[in-house]
């Protein structure tokens, strides 16, 4: 249970880590909190010979209010995502969600760039990520792109990301004020990966919804967009919903799979529940306005 | 596989080291700085035993690098009770609620609950028992003793019942 050798280096730059990660042809790993990186070190399922300790680099780490919209730097802890005044203002789903990640201790560690961008399936973050229609921002020695969330995500622990890159900051839009919060999973116990997921938000004005950006994890193999039910929202009333359809519709956008916590079957049954419930609740949260 | 030369703070005492890269801080304690109370259970983050506050906050040692703490301030369980051998908050209200068997995950729970509790660590107000209770589910005990530990939790959470003689 040890790793095996390898060189550390921690830049105090992007270039002059973008530089040795290209430098290394992928052969190295960006160690940002390490919570999941130091498990796969320690068991040998991964073998680089460098880490790039992202954690010396100012900025990448910190949340700020940017141009219509909110700005998390990758090497920002988790646990200070659940504390921040500014998530917690304006788009709270996140602090919802990170509080969901792992546990206390690993959450002291843990990343919210690091968990966005491993793209684990059942995780939380990659889901409210694309959920809210955030935009990953990329840096190479050869420049800088970005990238849709919704378009990250190739596969489980999948992503677009070249050897030389590095993610560097993860924009979320922002949401209107009073915008509803939908956060469900089902989990054997705290600190587990979901069996199932749900995240998201729902815009309202004047009675309807204006805008719904919703995402299951541990529904497929990357996060699963609920594109069909964003569509029959949008326009509606809460009230004048018929959750079950809706959940219906929710479910048709995903391809769940069996493992060794769960069937397929169950994950749909369940989501399809979860989908429907968050729905009547946001309903109720509405009413009480 | 490079060697580093790190500097920092255990328990009050300043340490200067030469580490190799891949060096956990939980081997590091153990091996070089000679804390055995951070128990190495699963050395991938999931059993808790390994706990310790590093710059005020409980983390797993097995999922930190030792070249990362150049500069930081570590206390182990070695370092919670006074010169005097009178223990700790946590430690005490551990005992007195009969919150260990074996113990072997008791220092990474010890340390978990001393980083949320002391005020020496925390920025915010005593924690509620919520957080507290949250936070040991960061933790395994395989001699499945969580009766009693969640008993010491609710009583730190609600300090003044400790000194009412209520043992209700």
């Amino acid at each position: 249970m040890k790793p095996a050798p390898f060189d550390y280096v921690a830049p105090a730059s992007v270039e002059e880590a973008c530089a040795t990660l290209a430098e290394a042809c992928g052969g190295a790993a960006v160690l940002a909190g390490g919570q999941t990186l130091i498990p796969l070190l320690n068991l040998r399922m991964s073998q680089p010979f460098i880490l790039v300790d992202i954690n010396n680099i100012p900025e990448l780490k910190g949340i700020t209010r940017v141009d219509h919209g909110i700005r998390i730097g990758p090497a920002t802890r988790q646990c200070d995502a659940v504390d921040s005044d500014i998530l917690i203002q304006d788009l709270p789903v996140i602090v919802e969600a990170v509080r969901h990640v792992g546990h206390h201790q690993t959450r002291n560690r843990g990343t919210v760039g690091g968990s966005i961008t491993l793209g684990e399936p059942a995780a939380e973050l990659p889901a409210t990520a694309v959920a809210l229609g955030a935009t990953i921002e990329i840096r190479s020695s050869q420049g800088i792109r970005q990238v849709s969330a919704d378009e990250f995500y190739l596969g489980p622990y999948m992503n677009v990301l070249e050897h030389d890159e590095l993610v560097t900051g993860i924009t979320f839009p922002g949401w209107p004020q009073g915008h509803l919060t939908i956060f469900r999973e089902l989990a054997q116990r705290p600190g587990d990966f979901a069996l199932v997921g749900l995240v998201g938000a729902l815009a309202i004005e004047a009675g309807k919804i204006t805008h719904a950006g919703l995402a299951w994890f541990g529904m497929g193999p990357t996060p699963m967009k609920a594109r069909q039910a964003e569509q029959l929202l949008i326009g509606q009333s809460l009230q004048d919903i018929d959750p079950e359809i809706i959940a219906e519709s929710a479910v048709a956008d995903t391809a769940p799979f069996d493992d060794q916590h769960t069937s397929a079957e169950y994950r749909r049954t369940v989501g399809t529940r979860l989908f429907a419930r968050a729905l009547l609740e946001a309903i109720d949260a509405q009413e009480a306005v | 596989m490079s060697k580093h030369t790190i500097e920092l703070t255990i328990n009050g005492r300043r340490h200067s080291s030469d580490v190799e890269a891949r060096t956990s801080l939980a081997d590091f304690l153990r091996d070089d700085a000679g804390y055995t109370g951070v128990h190495l259970g699963c050395e991938h983050g999931v059993c808790g035993a390994c706990t310790v506050i590093v710059d005020g906050k409980a983390v797993r040692s097995c999922l930190m690098l030792a070249v990362q703490t150049h500069g930081s301030d570590i206390t182990t369980v070695e370092g919670l009770a006074a010169d005097d051998g009178t223990l700790h908050t946590v430690q005490q209200t551990l005992q007195d609620e009969h919150g260990l068997q074996c113990g072997f995950c008791t220092p990474g729970i010890v340390m978990t609950m001393a980083a949320l509790t002391d005020e020496s660590y925390r920025s915010q107000a005593n924690p509620t028992e919520e957080q507290l209770l949250g936070a040991l589910s960061g933790h395994i005990c395989r001699c499945t003793g969580y009766q009693g530990i969640r008993r010491a939790a609710k009583k730190l959470a609600n300090p003044v019942e400790i000194y009412s003689g209520d043992e209700s």
